[in-house]
């Protein structure tokens, strides 16, 4: 007997992150899924919003890696309430691991939660974590040709940053070419171009973020909506 | 390597499927997977033949249907493969257009005996 499925595979995560999405609504917080390759500044950049908008907002981040917790101690140093979560080899994070780390965090005292995924272009595209915003760092030395390689990524994106524009005299990245590839395959997509070392274009990106930070906030509190039906 | 997790969950949603029809056997699964879901079908056999052991889809067999990724141009609409490092449409070279196919991960349908 044939029994017809038409199941998301993923479908359990997705309600596990939906359940996330919800949690951090109400408490009007905004979730930003930080995804890029390994060494292309993730840490750096959350660094630097602090740094420049530490009168504004109370950042809190969720530092993913396969292990160790070299990240966390450099957060935690300055103050920012980290959870690290080691995966031990997983190549992602899923909602599941969000939602026990969720648990370990002052929510009551966080405005933006960062959650630094694990350094990779492919694995994490397809695991919902709860987010409200999707934002892919690409740092230039890494090349202007990505998007074609990696495309997922790329085409979920809420908004690309590119890193490292300190080295642009240095690398072979045509800044021209990323946008106009990007832009043709992702309209909504915001772009930065930002130097974690310089602190250039930071401002512009932090406040994309504080923006998108009001438009949560001023979600009404609908009764809960129940995730959508397994 | 997120083939494990995917295969892990696609289980669960196989196995709660056939206990749902009272089922004693799953013998095969049609799956549906995107040219840009990043997930490979060797990976996810591989995965299911160890992890289906000792349940009722053990030695299920496993068909992959394939969606290659499709754009739609958003200047002409013609609907078009983008390959290679020239994502731009055939008819027109417009470089701007929506991914329409090619994201997909679900199961389409599981036999069951």
């Amino acid at each position: 007997m044939e029994i017809k499925v038409l199941k998301d595979i993923l479908s359990a995560n997705n309600r596990i992150a939906e359940q996330n999405r919800q949690l951090l609504t109400s408490k009007h917080i905004i979730a930003v899924n930080l995804m890029s390759s390994p060494g292309a500044g993730k840490t750096t950049l959350i660094l630097r919003v602090v740094q420049t908008f530490k009168d504004k907002v109370r950042v809190g981040v969720i530092e993913g890696d396969v292990s160790s917790s070299i990240d966390t101690k450099k957060l935690s140093e300055v103050g920012i309430s980290a959870i690290q979560i080691n995966t031990g080899g997983d190549c992602h994070l899923d909602a599941s691991m969000v939602n026990s780390a969720l648990a370990n965090l002052p929510l009551n005292d966080i405005d933006i939660l960062f959650i630094e995924n694990v350094g990779n272009l492919i694995c994490p595209g397809g695991f919902d974590l709860g987010e409200h915003l999707k934002v892919i760092i690409l740092s230039t030395p890494e090349g202007d040709d990505k998007p074609y390689k990696y495309p997922l990524l790329f085409t979920i994106a809420d908004a690309l940053v590119v890193n490292k524009i300190d080295l642009l005299p240095y690398v072979n990245f045509d800044m021209d070419s990323f946008y106009h590839t990007v832009k043709g395959m992702n309209q909504k997509a915001a772009l930065f171009a930002v130097s974690g070392i310089t602190g250039e274009g930071i401002e512009d990106w932090g406040s994309w973020i504080i923006e998108n930070l009001g438009k949560v906030r001023s979600v009404k509190s609908e009764p809960t909506k129940r995730a959508e039906a397994s | 390597m997120h083939e494990m997790a995917i295969t892990m969950s696609m289980l669960d949603l196989i196995l709660a499927e056939a206990a749902k029809a009272g089922a004693g056997k799953v013998v095969a699964v049609k799956v549906v997977v995107g040219e840009i879901s990043g997930v490979v079908d060797r990976c996810i056999q591989t995965n299911f033949d160890l992890m289906s052991r000792g349940t009722l889809a053990e030695g299920a067999a496993l068909s992959f249907q394939n969606v290659p990724k499709q754009a739609r141009c958003r200047k002409c609409a013609h609907v078009f493969h983008p390959a290679n490092i020239c994502w731009a449409c055939p008819e027109c070279q417009s470089v701007e257009f929506e991914i329409i196919a090619g994201n997909e991960l679900y199961i389409e349908s599981i036999e069951v005996e």
